[in-house]
């Protein structure tokens, strides 16, 4: 399969990029790793006309401390966050996370800011930048905005990003330790997630975020609220898929989904040495 | 749009449509067929190669997006004419093929995984390979190739 004809533009800066989306408008996409981008254009259910080439864009590869969060540039490849000892020992989470998605030769190439972007609810890293509390920076024309994680993913592979603004970088505050936990559930090795569930212990409060359960990745908050009022991991897990709205598909129905992620949460939290 | 790429260690220049995929670049237009189109939809791994060393589907990668890189195909692989690299000897050795489709991109895969861990357990070399499908389901021999060659026990 070949994708339809675009035009093909290289930015060589963040700048380059936003101004190159401002000329094209809606008819532009960006291109980080193209992993989930130039299969969907080979299917035809992205049909860009410009396509802006940001994987020069190499000064937003990087993966900082920036005090009480890590600071992770948005070209930034899964790869290098698998295997980067700096969130090994302060997000770990975020790192092993990184190392669950599709295959090496998808890690080796896939980006965190393209990832986030595309807004996948199936994705593995959406979910953990939620159950992190991240906070994602946007650059547009009129200069950078941050947004939480949990205002970023708006739809089903729609974002709170403007037509004419790009990420630049991901903040994750440190949750260091083994308060941490990723159960993937999926009938084949490289398979998206038929239900995820992330775990985390973060500045005090344990949060879930839960793969798959509807047209965005979503907080478990029935749990999580369940957890602060004392409710053991186990009770607190029951609750996993109230407020949730789990899609149907070859995979499993949406009961079966809610079972699924009352078992994860279950197992994500007991991992996670939540009690 | 007019591409410079350094394939195998030589400088290849082409002129293509941005929408053309690198492994249609590479199997049509350079004629290195060694490289294997197998789902197209970045499942399989047939057609894995080297992008700067790392292993990557060239099905999933635009050929314009290699322009200035260092790309390794299978028919780079080995030192000369008459001599195999070690994973392919290790191959050769431990019947890690039967219909050999898959061949090209497991070596390629193999080759990029080791470089990242040179002494992988099996469960390792499992993981490490998921992203290659073989039709055959001939497994277990290409891990104990994979194997065989970390371990530096083929003879070439």
């Amino acid at each position: 399969m070949i994708p339809a004809a675009f035009d093909y533009v290289r930015a060589g800066s963040a700048s380059e990029a936003i101004a190159l989306l401002g000329e094209h408008g809606d008819e532009a996409k960006l291109l980080a790793g193209g992993h989930s981008l130039l299969p969907m254009m080979k299917l035809r259910l992205a049909v860009p006309s410009v396509v802006v080439d940001i994987g020069r864009v190499t000064d937003l590869s990087y993966i900082n401390d920036g005090g009480d969060h890590i600071a992770i540039g948005a070209l930034t490849r899964h790869r290098a966050l698998e295997t980067s000892d700096l969130l090994a020992a302060e997000c770990p989470l975020l790192g092993h996370v990184a190392g669950e998605v599709g295959d090496p030769q998808v890690r080796h190439r896939g980006t965190l800011g393209g990832s986030l972007a595309h807004s996948d609810p199936a994705s593995d890293l959406p979910a953990a930048v939620l159950a992190l509390g991240g906070t994602l920076v946007a650059q547009g024309p009129g200069g950078s905005r941050e947004i939480a994680a949990s205002d970023f993913f708006t739809g089903y592979f729609e974002s709170a990003l403007a037509d004419d603004e790009m990420l630049t970088e991901i903040r994750v505050p440190k949750a260091p330790g083994d308060g941490w936990n990723y159960q993937k559930f999926n009938r084949r090795a490289q398979d998206w997630a038929i239900v995820g569930a992330a775990a985390v212990t973060v500045n005090g409060g344990t949060n879930v975020a839960l793969v798959n359960m509807g047209s965005v990745p979503i907080r478990a908050s029935a749990t999580e609220a369940a957890l602060a009022s004392g409710a053991s991991a186990a009770e607190a897990a029951e609750q996993a898929a109230e407020g949730t709205d789990a899609p149907t598909d070859l995979n499993a129905t949406p009961d079966y989904r809610n079972h699924l992620a009352r078992v994860l949460t279950r197992r994500a939290l007991e991992a996670a040495g939540v009690s | 749009m007019e591409i410079s790429v350094t394939v195998n260690g030589e400088t290849r220049t082409g002129d293509v449509e941005p929408r053309t995929l690198l492994v249609y670049w590479l199997r049509d237009d350079l004629r290195l067929t060694g490289t294997n189109v197998g789902c197209d939809t970045s499942s399989c791994g047939a057609c894995t190669i080297h992008v700067n060393g790392e292993s990557v589907k060239s099905c999933t990668m635009l050929a314009v997006q290699a322009d200035g890189e260092d790309i390794g195909t299978i028919e780079g692989l080995a030192p000369s004419e008459d001599e195999l690299h070690p994973m392919q000897e290790a191959f050769r050795q431990n019947h890690g093929l039967q219909c050999g489709y898959c061949t090209p991109g497991m070596v390629m895969a193999a080759v990029s995984l080791l470089e990242e861990n040179a002494n992988p357990t099996e469960r390792e070399v499992r993981l490490g390979l998921e992203g290659n499908l073989c039709r055959c389901t001939g497994y277990h021999n290409i891990v104990k190739s994979v194997l065989a060659c970390a371990a530096g026990e083929t003879s070439t």
